[in-house]
């Protein structure tokens, strides 16, 4: 068969049957963990990209290495969403699902990510379980599935899958990207080549079976499904590159010129650090992986001192332990990095899932005033290019800069313009020359407070650091006119900063009835939903904050031109549904409370801690609720 | 302008350094406290060494044996409660050029910063740690700590301490990786000043506990030490501590102690009876943390460009669509 179908195209494989042209399509697959659903979207994602589409995937990712199989939360997987149109997020409810058994499909089912009739395949070896218990679980999704009207296919993918390998558990997923190239009419060849690298290198023998694997999916599908569907390319001109958040986040380290990175493992957070400690020794850099949070900030911080800036990567619970050590690196000036994939909280909270909940702890979390510069990738592609910027402003102004990424970005995978690599990104060598007589250690200028740091080993610089109250010397001095200079000169700094910073742009018109205001991953999917009202008539616009700490000047008066601002996030705020929440006690989303205290704006919100990220679909019904 | 400017008799005179030369801020310490001749003996091997003082990089945490930085004339970081140590990595990771030391009191290292502790034993790494033990928390004023004897009357432990102490050497010596122990008492120069230069000199991560009376809380800490010279056992070997005549004289207990064996040199940490003095263990072999993470490769901007472009390869999809159907970029976006 493989040579048969060897030249054979989409387009010649499914002449006869049409296929209905979309601007976009979403598509889900989960299975049991360790059934290959998150390698099959992945290559379908890469093959969709590869052929001009503009893809968004996500992992789907239980929180157990070895959840129970059959179970709905112990799903794993990959949602994939292509366009011929830029795609900034992962889209509405899933248009095709394609589930390895039943308990992982209503997985998704019950949280909603499944558009209400949507195609669903379903693996139909339950059917016929030889455990009662099984076969019954099984027809009785599909008779729910049948009731609601989705469109049901029933497929016997372990029948066909046994044809070609022993245990079929282990081929279906390539089976699955067969299917969906014959569905979505994509040249068998590019997944031909997509398993030769993936198995050639490590495991040579397996290329042979999964091609085997891969055109059985694909002719079943040819022969059994009635749909195809087409999604022109989208006419990307330049290069791209393929990464999720973390990846990005890695591959800046590199770029930024830092050498040091401190960590302790934390879910979102840690595959940052797996990827980068794969390259980071061939630029003679170091992944440090600590006893715990506070020794992995202690170790950057201590890097930092003697030498280039170092970064330390945590997620919210990392980012409370090592709370002591971000004053005294903003007490201290010495520069820090610190990376902090949000996931849902408070506490231990959601390991695995998206909030943005950390944007006040990342402000104010330190007791006492210890101003610091908080900012936050809204894209993949910024994971990337903030933490350059992070570690440019930590140099320049000898303080801590946080970088707020979130478990959205982290596990979303998205193609961005191929950076133009710049020296300009990296570090500047570390400072030795020996400094003038009559030099401060912080020789703060009276009005940036910024000063010359001194490095150990530069000859005539030697003074004790100390994170107690000190003087332009560095000596530890109590008095009350020097502890309230040296909190002014920290503060002066940020406010300098602040000058160098641009007003955030609009999108849609300068003036209307609402205006979003974003912060963090939510600008693909708020940008969204923006249009698809403007396309309706609706007066909104959006905005989007990189800089939460210090804020742009301007924001304000774009504030200002609207009849209504409000932000829209992903963390916890009180409704005034609830029968006790009014003006007087309602709790609100970060950003908004941010907004309301600087600009005395009555800034609304709209947030939730549902875990996942904000859908365009979600946004778009509250804006059109809102200006019934 | 005969070959004798002024300047080269400057720098002729600048080269040797004195102890002044090592003498920071003048000590704010209690009259008679132990820190004193910590800082004396310190001081000494500076000068005894002739290190620079712009190499030499004195990490503290918190508390009273923590003010130690300031009193040098060297590079200081007065940090954190506890944080000394994974602080004192931090700056030696990518400095082997610098000489690292760390000053920290028994609530420091044995109960606030225990974790570091232990890891920093096992990363071994070319630091100093000085473990100023003076069995209390002085500067908070007056605590038990997990040195304290059983039964010493504190602020927190007014009935008595509840615990019997923590033995800080068997702690040491059961880490693995464990590559230098000493214990010295601070009242005896001779010995903490030849402790202190055989840790400098050591490959590896040097632990030296120091007994250090606390003038105003645990004075009598120690007295019976004091008072009888014979409740020391004073170790001697010719790769560990040799007394001079004079102490010989005076400390009579002594035993040949090989820091080479460990297995003495956990039953000697581990006596209730009698306080060990002098270098119990020592291995020069245990691989340093900065050595075996030291990389191989260059940190120079075109070997940054060159894995950001092999990168940027690897997740890389060709803007050409038509060509990348072809499949000819080895493209894998995982």
């Amino acid at each position: 068969m493989a040579g048969e179908m060897k030249q054979q195209t989409a387009r010649s494989a499914s002449s006869g049957k049409r296929a209905t042209l979309l601007e976009e399509h979403i598509i889900e697959i989960v299975s049991d963990s360790g059934e290959g659903a998150q390698t099959a979207g992945q290559m379908f994602g890469t093959i969709l990209a590869k052929s001009g589409n503009s893809v968004w995937t996500v992992e789907i990712i239980p929180a157990e290495i070895e959840p129970p199989a059959r179970t709905p939360a112990g799903a794993s997987g990959n949602r994939i969403r292509a366009g011929s149109f830029p795609i900034t997020n992962a889209g509405d409810g899933a248009e095709l699902v394609i589930g390895f058994n039943e308990q992982a499909l209503m997985g998704g089912k019950w949280e909603n990510r499944y558009k209400p009739g949507c195609i669903i395949l379903l693996e139909s070896m339950w059917a016929n379980h030889p455990d009662p218990e099984i076969a019954a679980a099984y027809s009785g999704v599909v008779n729910i599935l049948n009731e609601e009207n989705y469109r049901l296919y029933e497929v016997p993918m372990e029948q066909e899958c046994s044809r070609f390998v022993e245990d079929a558990r282990r081929g279906k997923n390539m089976f699955v990207v067969g299917m969906l190239m014959n569905i979505y009419g994509r040249d068998l060849q590019l997944a031909r080549h997509e398993i030769e690298t993936k198995f050639k290198a490590r495991k040579p023998d397996l290329v042979e079976p999964n091609i085997a694997l891969l055109e059985a999916g694909y002719e079943w599908a040819e022969q059994n499904l009635d749909f195809r569907f087409e999604i022109p390319p989208y006419g990307v001109k330049e290069q791209q590159v393929v990464a999720n958040g973390n990846v990005a986040v890695a591959l800046g380290i590199v770029a930024s010129g830092m050498e040091v990175c401190a960590m302790y493992p934390i879910t979102p957070a840690t595959s940052a650090s797996h990827y980068l400690s794969e390259i980071f020794p061939e630029v003679g850099g170091f992944v440090h992986q600590a006893e715990d949070e506070i020794a992995a900030c202690a170790f950057a911080i201590g890097s930092s001192y003697s030498g280039k800036c170092a970064v330390t990567i945590t997620s919210g619970p990392g980012m409370a332990l090592k709370t002591e050590l971000m004053a005294l690196s903003v007490m201290a000036e010495i520069p820090l990095v610190m990376v902090n994939v949000q996931r849902g909280g408070p506490s231990t909270g959601l390991p695995t899932k998206v909030e943005q909940g950390d944007l006040l702890a990342a402000i104010f979390g330190t007791p006492g005033d210890a101003p610091k510069i908080v900012m936050a990738p809204a894209t993949i592609e910024d994971c990337f290019y903030s933490i350059i910027t992070a570690r440019k402003i930590a140099e320049t102004f000898r303080t801590l800069v946080i970088v707020l990424s979130d478990a959205n970005l982290a596990t979303g995978q998205q193609a961005f313009p191929r950076p133009k690599i710049s020296k300009e990104w990296g570090a500047p060598p570390v400072d030795q020359s020996p400094v003038p007589a009559g030099k401060d250690p912080l020789d703060w200028d009276p009005v940036t407070g910024l000063s010359q740091r001194f490095i150990p080993g530069q000859p005539g610089g030697m003074y004790t650091l100390t994170g107690l109250a000190h003087d332009r010397k560095g000596l530890v001095a109590y008095g009350p006119g020097i502890n309230q200079e040296g909190c002014n000169r920290r503060s002066l700094k940020l406010a300098a900063f602040q000058k160098t910073l641009q007003p955030p742009k609009v999108c849609g018109d300068e003036s209307g009835d609402l205006l979003i205001v974003g912060w963090g991953s939510t600008k693909g999917a708020i940008e969204e939903a923006v249009a698809r009202v403007r396309k309706d008539g609706l007066k909104v616009s959006s905005t989007h904050l990189t800089f939460l700490q210090p804020m742009a000047s301007g924001i304000k008066e774009i504030m200002q031109k609207f009849r209504q601002v409000m932000t829209v996030e992903i963390n916890y705020s009180d409704s005034y549904e609830d029968e006790l929440i009014d003006e007087n006690n309602r709790r609100y989303a970060n950003l908004a409370w941010l907004l309301r205290a600087r600009y005395l704006i009555d800034v609304d919100c709209w947030s939730n801690v549902h875990g996942r990220p904000i859908r365009p679909g979600a946004i778009e019904d509250m804006i059109r609720e809102r200006l019934k | 302008m005969f070959g004798l400017s002024k300047q080269c008799v400057l720098e002729l005179n600048e080269e040797y350094k004195t102890l002044e030369d090592y003498q920071g801020r003048i000590s704010r310490w209690c009259p008679g406290c132990g820190d004193n001749g910590i800082l004396t003996a310190t001081q000494r091997l500076c000068r005894d060494e002739q290190l620079p003082p712009e190499k030499c990089v004195f990490v503290s945490g918190i508390g009273c044996a923590a003010r130690f930085p300031h009193y040098m004339s060297t590079y200081g970081f007065h940090g954190l409660h506890g944080r000394a140590l994974p602080t004192a990595q931090g700056v030696k990771i990518r400095r082997p050029d610098l000489h690292v030391f760390v000053n920290m009191g028994d609530g420091d290292c044995c109960s606030i910063g225990t974790a570091h502790w232990i890891h920093t034993v096992r990363t071994n790494m070319k630091l100093v740690a000085m473990m100023h033990d003076n069995n209390i928390y002085g500067l908070t004023k007056n605590q038990a700590s997990p040195t304290s004897p059983l039964g010493m009357k504190t602020n927190t432990t007014p009935q008595g301490a509840y615990l019997k102490a923590m033995n800080p050497l068997t702690v040491t010596l059961g880490i693995t990786n464990v590559s230098f122990v000493a214990q010295v008492v601070e009242w005896l120069p001779e010995v903490l000043y030849e402790a202190i230069r055989q840790a400098f000199h050591h490959n590896g991560f040097a632990f030296i506990r120091i007994l250090q009376r606390c003038p105003h809380f645990t004075p009598d800490a120690f007295s019976g030490l004091l008072s009888d010279p014979k409740k020391l056992l004073m170790l001697q070997h010719e790769d560990g501590i040799q007394l001079s005549e004079t102490m010989s004289r005076l400390y009579k207990t002594t035993e040949q102690h090989d820091p080479a064996d460990i297995n003495r040199a956990r039953e000697l940490a581990d006596r209730d009876d009698i306080v060990p003095i002098g270098i119990l263990y020592r291995n020069e072999n245990i691989p340093r943390y900065e050595q075996v993470t030291k990389s191989t490769h260059k940190s120079t901007w075109e070997q940054r460009e060159n894995v950001l472009n092999g990168a940027f390869d690897k997740f890389g999809i060709d803007a050409d669509f038509a060509s990348a159907n072809k499949g000819t970029r080895a493209g894998d976006g995982e």
